[in-house]
């Protein structure tokens, strides 16, 4: 019996093979599809929005109904700089988020450098669950919880009572407190990651060329470390120059994001146009931070 | 393999947001507002007869309503739900720029606006007007609230009363004695109460000022504390930058103001009945009064959104809200008159009306309803300060 030669058909080729097969040779169409959701989602919702709010800065509005009228105008923008209460708001939001931001870079060393360099690895696991912990809870409910606090029947004036002291806490000082609560882990963790980085022979051939604690502390980790520091710092500053939750429920000062969110309804075009300050002051701040490395820190 | 160069990753980016403006400014051009035409109170899917809203409601099964703090309690809703098989969603509002800028997103069927809202409301073609046959209970209503410059336009309803109320001084009586009768309470310079006094964070507020100014100062001639001329404008915001340093705490939130006057933060202020209501139930030592100068207030409307997704269950809302047991129900848990004159019958503290002073015209002589600030001073003529000169000057204010 002679045999036939036999060759076997190419196998069928499923639907998904093929299109994983299309794919492979056109690597840019795949790119395009896996990104043009987060990008449309970026480009339209968050560009967008903030192209049409800093378009309204320019309009006008009817004194009777507090609608927008599109008729261009500058006088938003000249209200914002003429009147010295914009000007105030501003000053005084832009300190307090310097203020909390130098509070919580304080705060935040310490526990992290202990985190980083001394705490066991079991230590350590907790110390991070404790610190991510109240970013688990809710803002708002953070926020009440520390206007009972700082109440003047409250339990901070209760622990001052014996010393005879009491603590007006509904306060721009009471308003640090909070902030500074709040944004701590923002701070703690990039600066734990960022001494969590550095390698432990630039420690140990400091000790080597006879660095004592302090000095190699001042000479080799804290210049290492400051990138991170300024990285978390972009988060408490950020984070406190927009709030205006805090504010609200802990003082009767207004703030940039007060005075937005109370305008946003009533005069659209001033509370748009107000919204360039902290857009402005951000991104002095972040081209700074860029100049010292913090965006590596990250 | 060939990678995807930067170059190509900036085209693509650059692509889609060329192509998100275009779609931006599309959607940018084509809004003009809504168009305040004709007053047809045809609404989209709304029941031409009772029965038919009644039937389409069941459709519906939801009404969302912008409301003043406990206007829309369970102990009311629910039976409304159970009647009507619409389930009640609410929204608060604190201030009355609070509930236009609410209703105007357009995803609530119905708000209770005050008079500082409705005007301007309607002018904006936010709300509908309403046919009251299809609402039989507002036959019930009293007559004096019906037909106001702040519930319709050229003879046409726009909404259903809902009550009226005064905004009050509340004080602690273990904190503040004797008993304030006045404003002056509030307004003294040199305060015993700096640092313990609660106001309202609005620019309404400015008419409370004003109020006082015309008790006090007779030469600035106010009349009416929402029509005010430059120097009487200027007098009123001058009265509140002085009194800016005494205030303790500025609230438009109620529950933040319950709670400083459960905690003694706050010893005195302006507030509604509701939040003394709470408080005595609570057996705070608070107490309230119209002061001897009179006050502001409100006088409410239920209204109907032009475009309500419900219309039907908002139809049958603005029915139930004034039948006599549940406008009982929401006056007394509010504190304020009812709109309904037999909700008197229903009140579970008999003497609500009358302490209320419900029916008392005289009573209300000096309370002046919450209303929109305009530049022809209500149609009398000359220059008044407009709602956005209010809004400014309250920036200012707060500093």
């Amino acid at each position: 019996m002679s045999s036939i030669p036999y060759e076997a058909p190419p196998p069928r080729q499923s639907l998904g093979r093929r299109l994983s097969t299309f794919f492979y040779r056109h690597p840019h169409l795949s790119l395009a599809l896996l990104l043009v959701a987060p990008i449309t989602c970026f480009v339209v919702g968050y560009l967008g929005s903030l192209a049409v709010l800093l378009l309204a800065s320019v309009w006008n509005v009817d004194p009777f109904t507090s609608q927008v009228v599109h008729t261009y105008t500058l006088a938003n923008f000249r209200r914002i700089v003429e009147e010295p209460v914009y000007r105030e708001v501003a000053w005084r939001t832009i300190r307090m988020a310097a203020l909390v931001t130098v509070a919580d870079a304080i705060l935040a060393f310490p526990i992290a450098y202990y985190m980083a360099r001394i705490a066991s690895p079991r230590t350590r696991n907790l110390l991070v669950v404790a610190v991510l912990m109240p970013l688990w809870a809710s803002y708002l409910v953070k926020a009440y919880a520390w206007r009972t606090i700082l109440s003047g029947e409250g339990a901070l004036n209760w622990a001052l009572s014996p010393f005879g002291v009491s603590f007006h806490g509904y306060s721009t000082t009471g308003l640090w407190l909070v902030f500074t609560y709040l944004w701590l882990p923002f701070m703690i963790l990039p600066i734990y990651a960022g001494l969590e980085r550095i390698p432990e022979s630039l420690l140990e051939a400091s000790a080597d060329l006879g660095g004592r604690s302090v000095r190699t502390f001042v000479r080799i980790t804290l210049p290492l470390a400051f990138p991170a520091v300024v990285a978390g710092s972009i988060f408490t500053f950020s984070l406190t120059l927009g709030d205006y939750i805090a504010p609200k429920l802990i003082t009767s000062q207004q703030f940039i994001g007060t005075v937005i969110y109370d305008n946003h309804g009533t005069n659209l075009p001033v509370a748009a146009a107000f919204t360039l300050v902290p857009i402005g002051v951000m991104i002095v701040y972040l081209v700074v931070a860029r100049r010292l490395k913090a965006f590596e820190a990250l | 393999m060939k990678t995807v160069g930067r170059k190509q990753l900036v085209a693509a980016v650059a692509a889609v947001g060329v192509g998100a403006l275009a779609f931006l400014a599309a959607g940018c051009g084509g809004g003009g507002g809504g168009e305040s035409g004709q007053a047809s109170t045809e609404i989209k899917g709304l029941g031409s007869t009772v029965e038919e809203i009644q039937a389409n409601a069941k459709k519906e099964g939801e009404v969302d309503l912008v409301i003043w703090p406990g206007y829309a309690d369970k102990s009311w809703a629910k039976q409304f739900t159970q009647q009507t098989g619409c389930k009640v969603v609410t929204k608060d509002g604190s201030t009355s720029d609070d509930m236009i800028d609410l209703i105007s997103t357009g995803q609530y069927d119905g708000v209770s606006a005050s008079g500082n809202a409705t005007v301007r409301l309607m002018k904006r073609g936010d709300v509908a007007p309403v046919n009251t046959d299809l609402i039989p209970n507002y036959a019930d209503v009293s007559e004096g609230l019906k037909n106001q410059d702040y519930n319709s336009m050229d003879g046409q309803p726009y909404g259903v009363p809902h009550g009226r109320g005064p905004n009050v001084l509340a004080w602690r009586t273990d904190a503040v004695t004797p008993a304030p009768d006045s404003w002056s309470v509030i307004w003294n310079k040199n305060n015993p109460y700096k640092g313990k006094i609660s106001i309202y964070d609005d620019s309404i507020f400015i008419a409370d000022a004003a109020l006082y100014l015309k008790a006090t100062q007779p030469d600035l001639k106010i009349d009416n504390p929402y029509q005010l001329h430059d120097n009487q404008f200027q007098a009123a915001v001058n009265l509140l930058k002085q009194l800016k340093p005494n205030v303790g705490e500025w609230w438009s939130d109620y529950a933040k103001q319950i709670q400083s006057y459960a905690n003694k933060d706050i010893v005195v202020g302006t507030t509604w009945p509701y939040q003394v209501n709470i408080l005595k139930g609570d057996k705070k030592p608070v107490q309230s009064v119209k002061p001897k100068e009179g006050t502001t207030g409100w006088s409410d409307t239920w209204m109907i959104y032009s475009k309500a997704a419900h219309p039907n269950c908002m139809y049958l809302w603005m029915n139930y809200i004034i039948s006599p047991q549940a406008n009982a129900k929401v006056a007394e848990w509010f504190g304020e008159a009812p709109s309904n004159p037999k909700a008197c019958n229903y009140t579970t503290d008999k003497n609500f009306c009358a302490d209320m002073h419900a029916n008392d015209e005289s009573w209300w002589k000096n309370v002046y309803y919450w209303t929109t600030p305009t530049a022809d001073c209500g149609g009398k003529g000359g220059t008044c300060k407009t709602q956005q000169d209010w809004v400014n000057a309250w920036t200012e204010i707060r500093g």
